[in-house]
């Protein structure tokens, strides 16, 4: 799993590729914090090129959410295959972070 | 019927491999892309708890895997494991219940795998292990694969 931070427009874009589970989940969450911690913008996650995700992916996306929001900061979810949108979707964090295109 | 087994230690990072192997055995059932999603991921989340729930990152420990395709359409897909048990199997149902919240887990591993299989049964007994046995009618793509094998006849 690699995330790749950019900038458009307004938001701070989190690229995510390869698949998420519990054997990245640890070095993700350590990845994204540094990426993150000074960020002045809004930020999204971009699902676009994540190829599996399972309940892990959703602990890990409410914990960035936490500390996001924290630094008031919104948080958004773009491009997630359907099998993944439905996680998504099943979980609720539609309602806290709203997916966007990008 | 058909079957295949297979023991793996405890290490996160097979589960890809785990999750691999079952969809593709589950490949002669003809399933769509998204069936094959479904078992993939019950078969992760089932895999994910034995390590971190059941053996709590113990990895010289094993999981026990096991695939039966049953009829031309139904596949049952056992994962065991001998760890520490689940004290509450009900309330380890629920969604968004977890045991261990300062890790960032969702508590959302069960609801996916009733999610996405047709049925999820899980026996457990205190420091002897939890088994989770998962059944997918195969619903797929029967039809296509039919017209396709005709059409090359």
């Amino acid at each position: 799993m690699q995330s790749i931070i950019s900038s458009k427009g307004i938001y701070t874009v989190i690229s995510l590729r390869g698949e998420l589970d519990e054997s990245c989940a640890a070095a993700l969450r350590n990845q994204l914090d540094s990426q993150l911690c000074n960020t002045g913008n809004n930020v999204v996650f971009d699902f676009g090129e994540v190829s599996f995700m399972d309940s892990t992916g959703i602990g890990m996306l409410l914990g960035r959410y936490k500390k996001l929001k924290a630094m008031g900061k919104n948080v958004y979810i773009a491009n997630p295959h359907s099998h993944i949108d439905r996680i998504i979707s099943m979980s609720g964090m539609y309602t806290i972070m709203k997916k966007i295109a990008i | 019927m058909n079957r295949f087994d297979m023991k793996l230690s405890a290490i996160s990072s097979n589960e890809a491999f785990a999750r691999s192997c079952v969809a593709a055995f589950c490949v002669s059932l003809n399933p769509t892309i998204e069936e094959i999603n479904d078992i993939k991921t019950a078969v992760s989340e089932a895999v994910t708890n034995s390590i971190v729930h059941g053996y709590e990152g113990d990895e010289s420990q094993y999981i026990d895997l096991s695939v039966v395709i049953d009829g031309d359409n139904t596949a049952i897909v056992t994962v065991s494991d001998n760890g520490r048990g689940i004290e509450d199997v009900n309330k380890a149902m629920e969604p968004f219940f977890t045991t261990k919240p300062e890790q960032e887990r969702s508590g959302m591993g069960f609801t996916l795998m009733r999610t996405f299989m047709d049925d999820v049964a899980v026996t457990s007994s205190a420091d002897r292990g939890t088994t989770v046995v998962m059944t997918k009618i195969i619903r797929g793509q029967k039809d296509v694969g039919t017209r396709g094998h005709n059409q090359a006849d």
